[in-house]
């Protein structure tokens, strides 16, 4: 028999307790999401609902409060933002590493004062930038501002870049290939695992998003799943039920991803924040 | 030879143009504007904007509702700084690395990758008396049942209260992160330091002291960084949980009322322009001060 450890169970019971705080918050709303109108309103927040199986709720989520649109419009804005936001990190990475040109360094400097810059702050000029190229209520306004001021990526890509031996190119070179093919063919399928931690937290990032569609895009036609999931606030606040059930539908693909990616998902966290 | 040297001084423009001309027109063309609509009386459609000098910062001076908002971030940076403690025990409790130490941080971290409108909607839900059901919401339920009835209050009903429930969900929602980088940065230390403080028979709080915490000042540096522009510049939280009302707006909320909602565009770009003078003073304060703090452990 071990010696029951004292500052083991400790911290166990500590850890416990915290964590339980971390969940507590979701479990009423995992309970109402189940229950009907009546039950809703007479039980109490965290009395389990009767049955398990009344998707009654997510079926309205679904159909009338239109989420089947905003998952779909999420997904376009987030395949097309991160084949951009890869295509230009990697292009900038690409020119910053492997060349040496004149005004190199004010390139470099350009992209690190720019991390300086807040973006919530300069919303208000912004916004004219987007409405004077006509992209007002647009998914091109999303989609630029996603791709063209992620410099987080540009970082993780230059820096997984350096590890690539410039050898690789040379040989290349000498081959015949271009600047281009030693681009497209060599080092970009080289940046697979960087490329991957920047679709995990740009994805993270973007399906996140509530700011952006809500300035850029108020068209409910143009709804993400954050600025739909927002409008259920106003129609459905006698039924807030059915509002919990759309909060689930929203979470669970977070949890899902989360679950499968966990490691993956700290990595990419860390180098994301580390400049 | 020579052709090929310039050519290579062209080639890398074809990859920088487009990045840097989005650079150009999202980040920096936004900056300049900015100044220039904040001395101006612009409502963000008339053609013509007229030049009123330094009015609109005069203003920004003498108006109570931007100060009280400036102060609300204080309740954040509070926030911040419990988060900052509690990453930091977390962190190192963990990295001992427990049987089922994973299971722990999983819980810890998933709120902080959860979709922005679902959290808030979660503590909406929370927070509320009794009104959309007979009984009252989830965390008057808790307190109840754990004997603490007796400080149920109006979570976000309240305006002396609802700052600290939304510097609550702050804390709630971002910890795992600072956990994330804390529980990375400890992990990166050398690990024949631990060993040789075991052999040296060094207790956990010296292996703490001595160890842990000059390997993660660095991380520290960064998180307090964070905390202080991210508590200047909080939106999400109490826009959507309580639609800034009850004297819970904040900086941000206010330039976009005025920009968006007023239509005073060139007011809206001076609170801009202080909004960013203030982050960028914060910043640079803290990079000097932490400057040479950088110790290397190996």
């Amino acid at each position: 028999m071990k010696r029951l450890d004292a500052f083991k169970v400790t911290i166990y019971i500590i850890l416990a307790v915290i964590c339980f705080a971390m969940v507590f918050p979701l479990i009423p709303l995992i309970f109402a999401a189940f229950k009907d109108h009546t039950e809703f309103y007479d039980s109490g927040p965290l009395a389990p609902p009767k049955n398990w199986f009344n998707f009654h709720n997510f079926e309205i989520a679904w159909s009338q409060g239109d989420l089947a649109h905003a998952f779909f419009n999420t997904g376009i804005l987030l395949s097309v933002s991160l084949v951009g936001t890869i295509l230009i990190g990697t292009m900038t990475a690409y020119a910053i590493d492997r060349f040496d040109f004149r005004g190199k360094k004010a390139v470099v400097w350009a992209f690190l004062c720019a991390t300086l810059v807040p973006g919530v702050t300069t919303q208000v000029a912004t916004f004219q930038i987007i409405s004077k190229l006509n992209l007002y209520n647009t998914r091109w306004s999303a989609i630029l501002l996603y791709t063209g001021t992620d410099i987080i990526s540009i970082y993780i890509f230059l820096q997984f870049m350096q590890s690539i031996p410039k050898a690789l190119d040379e040989s290349a070179r000498i081959d015949g290939a271009g600047h281009f093919t030693i681009y497209f063919r060599i080092i970009l399928p080289l940046l697979r695992p960087a490329i991957a931690t920047v679709v995990i937290i740009k994805g993270i990032a973007y399906y996140n998003d509530f700011y952006t569609a809500y300035l850029y895009m108020p068209d409910p036609n143009l709804g993400t799943v954050s600025t739909s999931l927002y409008r259920f606030i106003g129609p459905f606040s006698a039924s807030w039920q059915v509002i919990c059930a759309a909060t689930l539908l929203v979470i669970i693909p977070t949890i899902v991803v989360f679950l499968a990616l966990q490691k993956f998902i700290y990595k990419g966290l860390s180098a994301g924040a580390v400049k | 030879m020579f052709k090929e040297k310039n050519k290579r001084k062209v080639i890398p423009w074809l990859y920088l143009v487009l990045p840097i001309g989005l650079l150009g027109l999202l980040i920096y063309l936004p900056v300049i504007n900015m100044f220039r609509y904040s001395v101006t009386n612009w409502d963000g459609i008339d053609p013509v904007r007229k030049f009123i000098g330094l009015r609109n910062y005069d203003q920004i001076f003498h108006n109570p509702d931007i100060w009280h908002s400036l102060f609300n971030s204080v309740y954040y940076f509070g926030a911040s700084i419990v988060q900052i403690g509690l990453a930091l025990f977390l962190a190192t409790v963990l990295s001992y690395g427990f049987r089922g130490f994973n299971v722990f941080k999983g819980f810890l971290v998933y709120p902080f990758l959860l979709n922005s409108v679902a959290v808030a909607l979660v503590f909406r839900y929370l927070f509320q008396g009794p009104g959309i059901t007979s009984s009252a919401g989830g965390l008057d339920w808790l307190l109840q049942h754990i004997g603490l009835g007796h400080f149920i209050t109006q979570w976000t009903g309240n305006s002396s209260v609802i700052n600290y429930s939304l510097a609550g969900v702050s804390v709630w929602r971002y910890m795992g992160f600072n956990l994330i980088l804390f529980l990375g940065s400890i992990q990166s230390i050398n690990p024949e330091l631990f060993e040789a403080a075991q052999l040296d028979r060094a207790n956990r709080w010296h292996q703490f002291r001595y160890i842990i915490l000059p390997g993660i000042r660095r991380i520290t540096a960064l998180s307090l960084i964070l905390a202080v522009s991210g508590s200047i510049a909080v939106f999400e939280i109490p826009f959507i949980v309580a639609g800034g009302a009850n004297g819970s707006s904040t900086f941000v909320i206010e330039t976009q009322r005025i920009a968006f909602n007023e239509g005073r565009v060139g007011y809206a770009s001076a609170l801009a322009v202080v909004l960013l003078g203030i982050v960028l003073l914060v910043t640079f304060v803290q990079r000097t001060i932490f400057k040479d703090e950088q110790v290397d452990l190996v």
